[in-house]
């Protein structure tokens, strides 16, 4: 099953005409996701890569039956192709764009609560690499070969350290049922708390690796989840230990400016709840084997 | 993106915000020339930088003469002012403030800031001022009142109204009060700013409510639609390596210590600097080269992380996604040779492409040292550091 996206779900790329969209629509048709069409605004009617283009976000839904789109658009149309997939009936949008303003967030989000909870769209991102479930599909910019088939769910801010994390697995034996990047940015789709609660009721997980960093509430919302609700063991690595105060690293959202927003802060506050910490970026992989080690021991 | 006290003042006052009789100097004879201007008996002097702590650091003064805004303003032009806030270096006064001196009954704290966990804009205000909210939440948090706004119906009179009489205003001062909140609201809100800040707001002797001094910051992810805030930034305020870095693509933080880093990933980026402290390293400093970077970008941050003279080894790691392992290896092969390296280059790369890259790396005939894995990586370039420190 995973979570958020397998081999029958129904993807459209918005923005599948670019330069950019249509490289990494290529990228998730060649190995095996379900995509059905793209939306340009100006090009319905034409194909590409074998698919239909609609101008609209709605007609692409009525023709294809789309369940997920993928949003590929540049940051100052980011914010309004997402609210158009809210409207269209998407379930899940991917936001890849990275630089979308703070206030569009603010409005995309408040936006996306106009709508009861059986037709509301979960987003995911923006400024994130996607979403994977290996061997099933994959909806972003991640390399899909990194990822082995498994039962361990991971969640991250960050692209590249959730491709250190997979392949740190790999290398154990350890592979990965879905992996989701909420992004980098200060305002997101979904939150640590969000799809840790999709992890928690996946069955086919059977625990999650939660990469986090500097800046920001949501890990120590997480820690609370995880503590309140979860039978899943959860592993977490903080990056940023070394980040001096006050200053943005790369991410628009990774700046320590209030209390509890430092690594060790975060590291202390996810402890407490029970959460075993990776001590360091190289020990992701070794601390889920020894914590799947123990489970098995115990069982 | 910051900007100076005086451009945030024009800005609030645009927006309806009372603030205190000013002018700008660029010398001090023109600040003398500006205490002329203004009238009175007594002025404020306040160095324009981009950083708070200025008065303690002596960046503000009080002066009853023109001849005293005269020659404190030439103690103050061309200097390092180091604050609290700065680094060590501190930052450079090229502008200066004279204003009016206001006649201070009671000072308040009025700040508009991106609350995270609401994901809304939140008004924080205190009836006790002047000192910095850091320091404020730490010494007084009951006095801290907080409010989010809906992006939806922005700031509605009545909340205006709620935190005017919180805040202990009587009279007209609660008037006064929700004519400043709307002001800054609406600047936020029609800036794209991320924070507002004015601190102190004072109650002056008359009862009447002014800004006395004023941040604001803007989301550079908004710049491309609001061209006039754009015009505003400040070069001289900031690290000319990272301003350097940031017109190339690369997101770039000088930091104190050796270890030279060009990374890809914001997050793989932190991670490798934490490596190499645990490892028992410092890095000097914080560098992402983003996706898709050719061998020309590569080179650029080859350049921009050498501008630093204290790196003594350079720590590549890169693990591709929508990069390419065969161009970091091309751009590492070619910036070893156009920069003349002297300094030893560790080189960890992973993901697409890797093999190509490899091969491009151990085929160059150049020094360099390779590792497989991000714990040997860092390992490797703390080891190839104390060997030459030694």
């Amino acid at each position: 099953m995973a979570i958020l996206i397998t081999e029958k779900t129904r993807v459209i790329v918005q923005g599948m005409s670019g330069r950019i969209g249509q490289f990494h629509a290529q990228d998730m048709i060649k190995h095996g996701t379900n995509v059905v069409g793209g939306v340009t605004p100006g090009k319905g009617g034409e194909t590409l890569l074998g698919r239909p283009l609609f101008n609209t976000v709605r007609e692409a839904v009525e023709a294809t039956g789309a369940e997920a789109s993928l949003v590929f658009v540049p940051p100052p149309f980011a914010a309004d192709a997402i609210m158009e997939a809210a409207d269209a009936g998407i379930k899940t949008a991917v936001c890849v764009t990275d630089g979308i303003p703070s206030q569009d967030m603010m409005l995309v989000k408040r936006f996306l609560k106009r709508y009861p909870s059986e037709r509301k769209m979960r987003l995911i991102g923006p400024n994130c690499a996607g979403i994977i479930s290996p061997g099933k599909g994959f909806m972003g910019i991640m390399p899909p070969h990194i990822y082995m088939p498994g039962r361990i769910g991971i969640v991250g801010r960050s692209g590249t350290l959730g491709y250190e994390a997979a392949s740190q697995m790999k290398a154990l034996g350890i592979g990965i049922s879905t992996s989701v990047g909420i992004g980098g940015d200060p305002i997101n789709g979904s939150s640590f708390r969000d799809i840790l609660e999709l992890f928690e009721n996946d069955p086919e997980t059977d625990a999650v690796m939660m990469i986090g960093e500097i800046g920001g509430p949501q890990e120590a919302e997480a820690a609370l989840y995880a503590r309140n609700f979860m039978k899943k063991p959860v592993v977490a690595y903080i990056a940023g230990l070394s980040a001096p105060k006050g200053r943005k690293m790369g991410h628009a959202g990774a700046i320590i400016s209030a209390f509890g927003e430092s690594a060790q802060e975060k590291v202390e506050i996810l402890s407490a709840a029970g959460i075993t910490i990776a001590p360091n970026p190289s020990s992701m992989g070794e601390t889920m084997a020894a914590v799947l080690a123990s489970r098995r021991a115990a069982a | 993106m910051d900007i100076h006290e005086y451009q945030a003042k024009e800005i609030l006052a645009r927006f309806g915000v009372p603030v205190p009789r000013g002018g700008l100097a660029y010398s001090p004879e023109q600040a003398g020339y500006r205490a002329r201007e203004l009238g009175g008996s007594a002025w404020v002097v306040k160095a324009q930088i981009h950083s708070g702590g200025r008065g303690a650091a002596g960046g503000v003064k009080l002066c009853r003469s023109e001849d005293e805004v005269q020659s404190f303003a030439s103690t103050l032009f061309g200097k390092q002012l180091v604050t609290k806030q700065t680094d060590a270096n501190g930052k450079g006064v090229y502008r200066l403030w004279v204003e009016g001196a206001s006649d201070i009954a009671k000072e308040m704290y009025l700040g508009f800031v991106l609350d995270r966990k609401s994901e809304r804009i939140m008004i924080v205000a205190s009836a006790h001022g002047g000192m910095e909210i850091e320091d404020l939440a730490e010494s007084d948090p009951d006095s801290l009142q907080r409010m989010t706004l809906d992006p939806a119906v922005g700031l509605s009179e009545f909340q205006a109204r709620e935190l005017a009489f919180k805040l202990g205003l009587k009279g007209g001062q609660i008037a006064q009060m929700v004519t400043i909140l709307k002001a800054c609201y609406r600047a936020y809100r029609d800036l794209d700013a991320v924070m507002v800040e004015i601190n102190p707001l004072v109650i002056t002797g008359n009862g009447d409510l002014v800004a006395l001094d004023a941040k604001m910051s803007f989301d550079t992810n908004a710049l491309f639609r609001r061209p006039q805030i754009a015009e505003l930034r400040d070069r001289s305020q900031e690290d000319p390596r990272e301003s350097a870095a940031g017109d190339y693509g690369l997101a770039y933080v000088g930091l104190d210590g050796d270890i030279g880093c060009i990374i890809n990933g914001a997050g793989l980026a932190m991670a490798t600097m934490d490596m190499i402290k645990l490892a028992g390293g410092e890095p000097a400093n914080f560098l992402d080269i983003g996706g898709g970077a050719s061998p020309e970008r590569v080179v650029r941050a080859f350049r921009t992380v050498l501008a630093d003279r204290n790196v003594s080894v350079i720590l590549v790691n890169i693990f591709a996604g929508i990069n390419r392992c065969d161009w970091v290896a091309e751009g590492v092969v070619q910036a070893y040779r156009e920069v003349g390296m002297t300094i030893p280059v560790v080189v960890r790369l992973a993901g697409t492409n890797v093999e190509e890259g490899k091969k491009i790396l151990a085929t160059s005939g150049l020094p360099l040292i390779t590792a497989d894995t991000l714990a040997e990586a860092a390992e490797k370039a703390v080891a190839t550091r104390m060997k030459s420190a030694a």
